[in-house]
């Protein structure tokens, strides 16, 4: 039994031709939170997969919860919560059956299932809400159902596939709370979401680019080490003549649009705002604002899909060049 | 998408491309939208921001003519959707909506030909905007796959394609990034400023704030009413709430305290920070009270989460009974 929940070494999956997952390697500790991101299809939810012992991996191996998820796949199952996207409910059956259902699952039944249940509804606050068909919750609620569900034999780790794609901000909150009182007490949580917000809570966070893992680190790390330059945010009328001198001037890595006005990243080295006043200034352009802003996780995000992508074509390229 | 906007029959003398006043809008006994008014120029990208059951999406159908308002006015393009000539606005007007629009079983070119057909366009005009859509989209290399088998943000191009495949002036887009990865994201609103510098309006709905600040004006949408509107950095400039972030102590058992704290209108618990929204006129009253919770408040620079909940937290005040769900 290893001190980890997970551990991952050298893991990879092949479909045919395409690298689904690509020699991913780390560790997880118990109670941390820990964020899968990647674009679509860069094998998040493949990995997921391999690590609910549910796909054999075609190279590397894993260790769930000290389990090798090639050798016992069944204890694996048997120590994790799994909860996706698309909530595995039966919305005709109310609150209460959906975890009596689950429970039943697992092998629990009688007294212990009805304690476990008790504590389940009150740990998602959904006791008022037991008698209540499924179908009829609206989506924060049915949302905390299917997170009690996957939750209902306690398991040590529970993988979240994003779990809250398509629910709105302020259920998004209440559900992360859950979240964080979850590993606190212990559990560990594997999540993956397509919101930056709430990648911030996580304590570390994996970047998948086509397969790869290509960072890891904690949030404020990776801001500080993967944007690339510092971003320059200008408002005022007729930006839009400015860009293409904006984009010529040496310094200026980027211009992008942002709201009604434009987003320059200029290298870490350069006077950025003096840079963009002086363009502008020629241009006959006053800004109304002209300051510098924070990168955020999903400037990290964009970094490093950006990296990945330009890796992938110098790797085509080459490949060309030595055919 | 060059030139073809001129002589389609639409009145082009009206300033605004759709306008909206006092919607209403009730199913059953249930009031969706409460007396909503908004104007969108030429060429603006106006955000609809607000919680799930706002009335963001019956407001996009009224726009679109697809739902009759129970009160109200709307004009896209000076015509009324619901008057006698509202088949020119469907001309005119592009709707992606929220739910699945697509034949699933159908490929990316397949649903392309059939919204091509349905549009009435001749061959050659389809085969033009096809190669253009595709172009723009990077949807070509996909152009077997069923819609079915295409990723979140792959889809939503491709029924942004289809929407956008009669050239429409105006473009409703109804939570076009839910569920899309940055990427995508990215793409995709790289394609909303293209379309909207060739002049197009479009209105988008979004329950996110990062996506709210990207608009050229948005209109904070909460019980079927519009709180606040205008242009993102110009509400944030007039905010009057100070901001605090709070440093030290306990994250989770500060967050249980601040609850009916005095003066402090909305607590975020967004990223790795604890930030408090304060009403002006409480500051010293929510100051003492949070001192006494063993952290240090540090002034920060408003945000526009920060304002949304404040206008959100007022709005409940004002009206407790609806605001209360």
């Amino acid at each position: 039994m290893t001190e980890h929940a997970l551990l991952v070494r050298s893991l990879g999956k092949r479909f045919g031709s395409f690298q689904a997952v690509d020699d991913v390697s780390f560790e997880v500790e118990r109670g941390e939170i820990f964020g899968y991101l990647g674009a679509n299809g860069a094998g998040k939810s493949t990995t997921i997969r391999m690590l609910c012992g549910l796909l054999r991996p075609s190279s590397g191996r894993a260790e769930v919860a000290g389990h090798d998820i090639a050798v016992s796949p069944d204890r694996v199952k048997a120590s994790i919560g799994y909860m996706s996207q698309k909530f595995s409910l039966y919305l005709d059956l109310t609150v209460e059956q959906n975890l009596e259902f689950f429970g039943g699952l697992h092998g629990l039944g009688g007294k212990a299932l009805g304690t476990r249940i008790d504590a389940l509804l009150e740990a998602v606050d959904l006791r008022g809400q037991r008698a209540a068909v499924t179908g009829a919750l609206p989506g924060g609620l049915r949302q905390r159902l299917a997170l009690a569900s996957s939750l209902v034999h306690e398991p040590r780790i529970v993988f979240l596939d994003e779990p809250t794609a398509g629910v709105d901000p302020a259920s998004r909150r209440t559900f992360w709370a859950l979240i964080r009182g979850l590993a606190q007490r212990g559990t560990t949580v594997f999540v993956t979401t397509h919101y930056m917000d709430e990648a911030e809570y996580c304590a570390r966070i994996g970047l998948m680019v086509a397969g790869r893992l290509v960072a890891l680190d904690t949030p404020a790390a990776l801001k500080r080490d993967l944007v690339p330059g510092r971003i320059m945010a200008v408002e005022g009328p007729g930006l839009g003549a400015a860009t293409a001198a904006l984009r010529a001037e040496p310094g200026v890595v980027a211009v992008e649009p942002f709201g009604a006005g434009l987003h320059v990243r200029v290298e870490a080295s350069v006077e950025g705002a003096a840079i963009v006043a002086r363009v502008l200034a020629s241009a006959g352009i006053e800004p109304s604002r002209l300051e510098e802003v924070e990168p955020t996780l999903e400037d990290v995000f964009l970094a490093a899909a950006d990296a990945g992508a330009e890796a992938k074509i110098r790797a085509a390229q080459q490949a060309e060049t030595l055919a | 998408m060059n030139g073809v906007h001129e002589d389609e029959g639409v009145a082009p003398k009206a300033a605004s491309a759709v306008v909206a006043r006092g919607l209403r809008r009730d199913f059953g006994s249930v009031p969706a939208v409460r007396g909503l008014s908004l104007e969108v120029a030429r060429g603006e990208l106006l955000g609809l921001v607000g919680p799930d059951g706002a009335g963001k999406t019956t407001t996009m159908r009224m726009l679109a003519g697809l739902v009759r308002p129970t009160a109200g006015t709307v004009e896209v393009l000076g015509v009324d959707p619901f008057g006698h000539d509202g088949g020119r606005v469907r001309e005119v007007l592009g709707l992606v909506p929220q739910e699945n629009s697509l034949y699933g079983d159908l490929s990316v070119g397949e649903n392309l030909t059939f919204f091509g057909e349905l549009f009435g366009l001749s061959r050659a005009v389809f085969a033009e905007r096809r190669a253009r859509l595709f172009e723009i989209t990077r949807l070509g290399p996909f152009v077997d796959r069923r819609a079915s088998a295409l990723s979140g943000g792959m889809y939503k191009k491709l029924a942004l394609a289809c929407a956008l495949l009669h050239q429409p002036r105006v473009l409703l887009l109804d939570e076009p990034t839910n569920g899309v990865d940055p990427v995508s994201r990215r793409e995709l609103w790289q394609l909303l400023y293209e379309l909207v510098s060739r002049g197009m309006s479009i209105v988008l709905s979004t329950p996110s704030m990062d996506e709210a600040v990207r608009c050229h004006r948005v209109a904070l949408v909460h019980e079927g009413r519009i709180l606040l509107q205008g242009a993102p950095q110009a509400l944030l400039s007039g905010f009057d709430c100070p901001v605090w972030e709070l440093r030290g102590g306990v994250r989770d058992a500060v967050f249980a305290r601040l609850e009916g704290a005095p003066g402090v209108l909305a607590s975020s618990p967004a990223g790795a920070r604890v930030r408090v929204v304060v009403e002006p006129d409480a500051q010293a009253a929510a100051a003492a009270h949070l001192s006494g919770l063993g952290v240090e408040l540090v002034p920060a620079r408003p945000d526009f989460e920060d304002l949304f909940l404040a206008a959100l937290a007022r709005a409940q005040r004002a009206d407790p009974v609806e605001g209360s769900r």
